[in-house]
């Protein structure tokens, strides 16, 4: 059983706080992924729990062991880092199995071990290779062979993907997620990647500037997000966010002199002349006649396209209120032009309201 | 068509300007050494006559005289080269491991006032050797130990070490520090991580480093010829000085001397001349 616990961890760089006082409990064989903007403190909190870092205040345990004072080698868990950190005079052969090597295993386990890893990320045929002579791609894969070749009880990833092409990253985030089935070890992994952080975690912890967020499940932070960060930060395209003003207890006047109904969801949490953030997802602004037939509360709104951007199978319509950018969604698209004004239908019980001064949703 | 010719007519112009020039300033390097190995080989007569004697005669008489005894020009060159050796490899030695340790700290680790003491390491790097020879002849008198391997010893530690500071600082500076994090995960302690990672990828530097503090202790005179008096401590450069006399040099048994200091050198830096190309290599990081 290996959890890893983090209760009230803070990390301090001379004067300046790094991470705020994290909380945050990863089950056994969880798929973690720490996502936020760059500077949040992610990789911190990563190194923190890798025992790169000491840690300012806090606990840390790992398998229901406190680990705060304990070196890397004692906790029994492997990384990736976003450079790979390759041994450049080893062979790939000899990277995979450095840590059995310094762990004094016999000569057959190294073997076998090292074997089987290169089989599972296909490097057979790299083995007697040194790490300057590989792909990208490669060396990759043979930092996550180096990875599972110890079988860690977590697996630490710090931004693996980013120095790979759009193409390569996609492959290797199928891979990982293979190599998660298949092995089934604790992973925390690191990003500033939303796509990868949904299509990867069980598990998606939010943070900003030290803080977390939010967590929860993919969909949890798609469908609710608490404030409008995590709106804007998860999904894509990010979602519209328009200001706006309560009128009444029904009505809320958006910037732009277009109006829309309060959602019921959240009727009685506004009051009249509250200043709010109205938000929802291209998904839910779609053209009349080209929308899916659900049920539920919708709303109509006329708006003039500015721009078009075909993918296929959906159309993107970008159309602007009051200065915002709002983006929609076409489904079996027509050809539209740019000035062409289209008759949209709101999903409203989809939308959200976040207060505008504090930037919180507010929610029933 | 006649533009390419343009272009590649001033291609091979500037081709041959470099080639002139790389002529000139090798030529400017390599000269004096040729005429001392040349001169080692020529009677004293034609190295100092004038005119010039273009077609040189060949003989050994220089090397034969330094070999022989102590009436016919010779000199104790075994004694001079075993000092010079014990001085070069102990200094080299002692040099590198404290230079390295040093290097390394100065890269990896925070410490406070740790710019100051890089500093204070090139500012004393920029005393000229010969300043300090009277006070060290004095201090190294009252302490006894002039005269010794060990005080000669002492003083080529002390001028190489923070020039091996630097120069390895600068290769460590170089290697990624996810490198011995990567190997403490791996399960090495901070000790096993160097050895084991670090200091092979730097090795290059680390070599390129021993070649030029051997060849500063090898080639050393100021400090030498003021530290040492006996053929039981004189090294090779201070032993070129038995060649003058109050009114002549002998300039043939000089060259000859010189050119028995000049192989070690080149044997030593041809040995080491594969690791210094083979360079830093950085497969295993991207980015
Ligand atoms: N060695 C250090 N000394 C001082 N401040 C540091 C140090 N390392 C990181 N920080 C600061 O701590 C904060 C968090 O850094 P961290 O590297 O964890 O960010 P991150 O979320 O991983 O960002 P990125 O996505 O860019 O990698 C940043 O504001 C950074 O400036
Ligand atoms: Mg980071």
């Amino acid at each position: 059983m290996t959890e890893v616990n983090l209760s009230n961890v803070i990390k301090d760089y001379g004067k300046t706080r790094a991470v705020h006082g994290i909380d945050l409990g990863i089950e056994d064989g969880e798929f973690v992924v720490l996502v936020g903007p760059s500077g949040c403190g992610k990789s911190t909190t990563l190194r923190m729990i890798a025992g790169l870092e000491d840690i300012s205040g806090g606990e840390i345990a790992i398998g229901g062991r406190v680990v705060n004072d304990l070196p890397p080698r004692e906790r029994n868990i492997s990384m990736v880092f976003q450079n790979y950190a390759l041994y450049p005079h080893m062979t790939v052969r000899e990277n995979l199995g450095f840590s059995l090597k310094i762990a004094k295993a016999d000569q057959t386990a190294i073997t076998k071990a090292v074997d089987e890893a290169a089989g599972i990320l296909g490097l057979r045929d790299l083995m007697d290779r040194k790490p300057a002579e590989l792909s990208g791609g490669q060396r990759q894969r043979v930092a996550m062979g180096r990875a599972i070749v110890r079988s860690p009880d977590v697996f630490l990833f710090d931004e693996p993907l980013s120095n790979l092409d759009a193409k390569l990253r996609t492959q290797m985030r199928v891979e990982i997620k293979k190599l998660h089935q298949k092995v089934g070890n604790t992973i925390v992994y690191v990003t500033h990647d939303q796509v990868e952080a949904m299509t990867l975690a069980d598990r998606i912890v939010l943070m900003r500037d030290g803080h977390i967020v939010q967590v929860g499940t993919p969909l949890e932070l798609f469908n609710t997000p608490v404030n409008t960060f995590a709106a804007t930060f998860i999904g894509s395209p990010p979602m519209n966010l328009i200001d706006g003003v309560v009128s009444g207890s029904n009505t809320i006047n958006l910037a732009g002199g277009l109006s829309v109904p309060v959602p019921s969801r959240v009727r009685g949490l506004v009051r009249d002349g509250q200043k709010v953030c109205f938000g929802f997802r291209a998904d839910n602004l779609m053209p009349v006649g080209h929308s899916v037939e659900e049920e539920g509360e919708k709303h109509e709104l006329e708006l003039t396209i500015s721009l078009t951007e075909p993918l296929g199978t959906e159309t993107l319509l970008f159309t602007d209120v009051a200065g915002n950018e709002v983006q929609a969604k076409m489904l079996n698209p027509r050809p539209v032009r740019p000035g062409e004004t289209m008759k949209f239908q709101l999903m409203l019980d989809k939308c959200h309201v976040f207060d505008a001064a504090s930037s919180e949703a507010i929610r029933g | 068509m006649d533009r390419n010719q343009t272009y590649r007519n001033r291609k091979r112009a500037l081709n041959a300007v470099h080639f002139v020039a790389l002529f000139i300033t090798m030529a400017i390097i390599c000269i004096p050494g040729l005429w001392i190995v040349l001169n080692s080989f020529r009677p004293t007569v034609e190295i100092m006559a004038k005119p010039p004697v273009w077609t040189p005669s060949f003989t050994l008489e220089h090397y034969r005289n330094m070999f022989g005894g102590a009436g016919e020009g010779g000199v104790p060159v075994f004694s001079y080269f075993r000092n010079s050796l014990i001085v070069s490899v102990v200094s080299t030695t002692i040099a590198i491991l404290i230079g390295m340790s040093g290097g390394y700290a100065f890269a990896r680790y925070r410490f406070p006032g740790k710019a100051g003491y890089f500093v204070g390491l090139m500012l004393f790097r920029a005393v000229p050797g010969v300043a300090l020879s009277l006070p060290l002849f004095i201090v190294f008198a009252r302490v006894g130990i002039i005269d010794t391997h060990f005080g000669l010893i002492l003083a080529y530690v002390a001028m190489n070490v923070p020039f091996t500071i630097w120069l390895t600082d600068g290769f460590f500076r170089q290697i990624p520090k996810e490198l011995h994090e990567a190997a403490e995960i791996d399960g090495c302690t901070r000790w096993q991580a160097f050895w084991r990672v670090e200091f092979p990828v730097a090795r290059s530097g680390v070599a390129s480093a021993a070649i030029f503090a051997f060849l500063t202790s090898w080639n050393e005179f100021a400090l030498a010829s003021q530290l040492t008096r006996s053929v039981g401590s004189k090294t090779m450069p201070v032993g070129l000085l038995d060649f003058t006399a109050e009114f002549t040099i002998n300039w043939g048994g000089m060259c000859a001397l010189a050119v028995l200091m000049i192989i070690p050198a080149l044997v030593l830096t041809f040995l080491v001349q594969k690791h210094l190309i083979a360079g830093l290599t950085f497969g295993g990081v991207k980015g």
